[in-house]
């Protein structure tokens, strides 16, 4: 996992067909050449999980997943003792001695590991994405401490176990609340925000080369100005994929305003949004 | 060692600026220092934004703050001018040459060029005073270039394109602006010390921009931070909720579960508990002097809608009128505000806020909007124009409701100065201090 310079990282990205900007390449050359976690925030569909995938790709790394959710907790991510087998164990031992079973059933072989333990105990390169961490309850953030800083997981029957090959850790989040001073302060931040219309324009013709370069051109200026409008969702740069394919799907090659009317919903999924967008785009300037 | 002075009082100054670094983030600076190389200047700054600015809101002071702390170059080399005449044939030369760089868009010749006007005509006083960057834009107007910049690349005026375009011009011509801005600052900081002015140019961040005194786009981007910031209070309410006390023993479901263990209920499951959600009737004060408040806060109320059982708005001057219409579900934020302010029938004589009058209009004509189930919210600065405060009418309608607020968007120490009788109402309603965002949404999570 490691790369010679942030220009390194930039050119093995784009090989890919992720385009970095220059603070996304330093943070990730960063975040490998210090081996720290990388905590990647911004809004919806920026290409957040995208940067994760990326980077396990050009480092030919296993992507090792965890969608944090509400309820998540430390059986289903980290590990879980496998009852069910441990019973049936216990109940075919027939008689043999209460201790020899007891030391028996919390062994490697009763042992369910969850995305967390697995990243640690992988020997092959590993990218350990945790998803959304702002959706899961604030105690998982206290679990997460122990694997970020310190790259080991306690399990009281077995002992500690402790990283083999550090992993590479992004985690992302939406900021639909604010994580904890502690975790933040173990991390690397990255706040991906919507990109200039330049990079906007290389991201679509990267994501759907067919596209022409003109109309990509024009529709990253456009999606620049709905975003400069005051809507309750502005749209994303998936959106705007999305909305070059479905050019391209109609056959259309031009971004004129009856176009835009019948395909914005690609775009802005609020009515009051679209309606906002309409009048303010045809209206006077 | 001179890396590593420069490194501390960078620190030293994100911290005076509030910015909230940890011995070990600043280590982890250094450590990243190490890892890359020095000499380009976006990576230095790109590897100081990774390991010590943590939240976006701080990401404008941080900027402004590697600019003076790593300049991107030092001194002088240009000569000062003096300001010249309006027909001057060299400031003709000068336009035309930043129309042509705003139309290719290119920074680097940008950055330049605001470094060399800066050099030429910044200097006060003929040449030998303070910098400044409001005389050089003056000079140079690049607003002015506009309708220029838009000929050169429409067909026609007019429509979709030219929003387009207008909207790509402005963007360039506000990072002239800021860069014109960070140039003089940087020159300023090289004569008088970087401590002094970094002191003086740091703005707060949004949230804590007062509404009292926000300018126009301050408003604008607090209105684009009404969904997000609604999103963000609803998740952590919703969480909140359910994570307090737990409902009663859900019997049938903790029986099945405990099937697949034998028998033994190793967990036990319970029944939801019912939601509180409480009603909630708004009153706020729509004169000029507070209306950026009220606004913002009927915004948030009404993004945070599903947390209530049922929200009611009214607006007063001195006349009152129910505005709960304006807010149906779906509708455009500036539009509901613009037909509030035109059709809503808030102005009864004078057009200047009796918060006496007010009170007792609400209490004849809507007095049963107010339940023991009601949570009652006021808005204003409690500033009566030395007309009657109605006190009495005040305390019977907050006696009557299960809660009642008020917030004032008036600093504390200004309460009971002039005509503001804040303290009286203070003391039949709780009164709070609500200057900001970060106020405002404490406040709102307590109330839901």
């Amino acid at each position: 996992m490691t790369f010679t310079s942030p220009a390194d990282v930039r050119e093995r990205l784009a090989a890919v067909g992720y385009l970095p900007d220059d603070a996304i390449a330093t943070t990730v050359y960063l975040a490998a050449a210090l081996g720290k976690p990388l905590l990647v925030e911004g809004p919806a569909g920026v290409g957040k999980t995208e940067l994760a995938k990326a980077v396990a790709e050009i480092t030919g790394a296993g992507l090792v997943r965890l969608q944090c959710y509400e309820g998540l907790d430390e059986p289903r991510a980290l590990y879980e003792w496998n009852y069910k087998k441990q019973l049936l164990r216990i109940q075919a031992s027939g008689d043999e001695s209460w201790s020899a079973t007891h030391d028996d059933i919390f062994t490697e072989e009763f042992l369910l590991e969850r995305p967390l333990l697995a990243a640690i105990r992988r020997s092959e390169p590993t990218v350990l994405l945790i998803d959304e961490t702002d959706k899961a309850d604030v105690e998982v953030e206290g679990l997460l401490l122990e694997v970020l800083s310190d790259f080991q997981v306690t399990i009281p029957e077995l002992g500690t176990i402790t990283a083999v090959r550090r992993p590479f850790v992004v985690l992302t989040s939406n900021a639909t609340r604010e994580l904890s001073e502690a975790l933040k302060r173990r991390c690397l931040y990255l706040h991906l925000d919507y990109p200039t219309p330049e990079r906007e324009r290389d991201i679509v013709r990267a994501r759907v080369p067919e596209i022409e370069d003109a109309l990509a051109e024009r529709l990253a200026r456009l999606v620049a100005t709905l975003r400069a409008l005051e809507l309750k969702k502005a749209p994303s740069i998936a959106e705007t994929i999305d909305w070059a394919r479905t050019l391209l799907a109609l056959g259309l090659d031009r971004l004129d305003a009856d176009t835009i009317d019948a395909t914005l919903g690609v775009v802005l999924k609020h009515h009051s949004d679209q309606e906002r967008a309409r009048k303010e785009l045809d209206g006077p300037s | 060692m001179a890396l590593l002075d420069r490194h501390i009082g960078f620190v030293a100054a994100l911290r005076e600026a509030g910015l909230p670094v940890s011995l070990a983030e600043g280590l982890d600076a250094v450590h990243a220092l190490e890892a890359i190389e020095l000499v380009e200047r976006e990576s230095l700054r790109a590897a100081y934004a990774a390991t010590l600015v943590k939240r976006p809101a701080h990401r404008d002071a941080f900027d402004m703050l590697f600019d003076l702390w790593f300049p991107p170059a030092v001194g002088s080399t240009e000569e000062a001018r003096d300001r010249p005449a309006y027909d001057d044939p060299e400031l003709a030369g000068l336009r035309d040459e930043l129309s042509r760089i705003l139309l290719s868009g290119d920074e680097t010749a940008l950055r330049a060029f605001a470094r060399g006007v800066v050099g030429a005509y910044g200097r006060g006083n003929g040449g030998s005073g303070q910098w400044f960057s409001y005389q050089v834009l003056r000079i140079l107007s690049a607003d002015t270039l506009m309708a220029g910049l838009l000929n050169a690349v429409l067909a026609e005026r007019g429509g979709l394109d030219e929003k387009v375009a207008r909207r790509t011009f402005t963007g360039r011509i506000q990072r002239f602006e800021q860069l014109v801005g960070a140039d003089v600052r940087r020159r300023l900081a090289e004569e008088t010390g970087v401590e002094r002015v970094a002191r003086a140019g740091v703005r707060p961040p949004l949230e804590q921009v007062d509404f009292l005194r926000a300018t126009r786009a301050d408003l604008a981007a607090l209105r684009r931070e009404i969904h997000p910031l609604a999103r963000r209070l609803a998740t952590r309410l919703t969480m909140r909720n359910r994570h307090g006390r737990r409902g009663r023993l859900d019997f049938r479901r903790t029986v099945r579960a405990s099937l697949s263990t034998g028998g033994v209920p190793l967990t036990t499951h319970h029944r939801p508990r019912r939601p509180h959600k409480p009603e909630l009737v708004v009153l706020c004060d729509a004169s000029d002097s507070v209306s950026a408040f009220a606004h913002f806060t009927l915004l948030l109320t009404y993004a945070l809608r599903e947390q209530f059982a049922k929200v009611r708005a009214f607006a007063f001057i001195d006349g009152l009128d129910e505005v709960t219409r304006f807010f149906a579900p779906g509708v455009d934020v500036v539009e509901a505000i613009t037909r509030m302010t035109n059709e809503a029938d808030i102005v009864w004589v004078s057009g200047h806020s009796d918060y006496g009058r007010a009170f007792g209009v609400f209490e004849d004509r809507y007095g049963d909007a107010i339940t023991p189930k009601t949570s009652l919210l006021i808005l204003g600065d409690a500033r009566t124009n030395y007309q009657d405060p109605n006190l009495e009418t005040v305390r019977r309608l907050a006696g009557r409701a299960r809660h009642a607020y008020w917030l004032n968007p008036e600093p504390v120490r200004d309460w009971d100065s002039g005509d503001s009788v804040a303290s009286l109402y203070a003391a039949v309603t709780p009164m709070h201090e609500c200057r900001n965002l970060t106020q405002l949404a404490e406040f709102v999570e307590t109330l839901a």
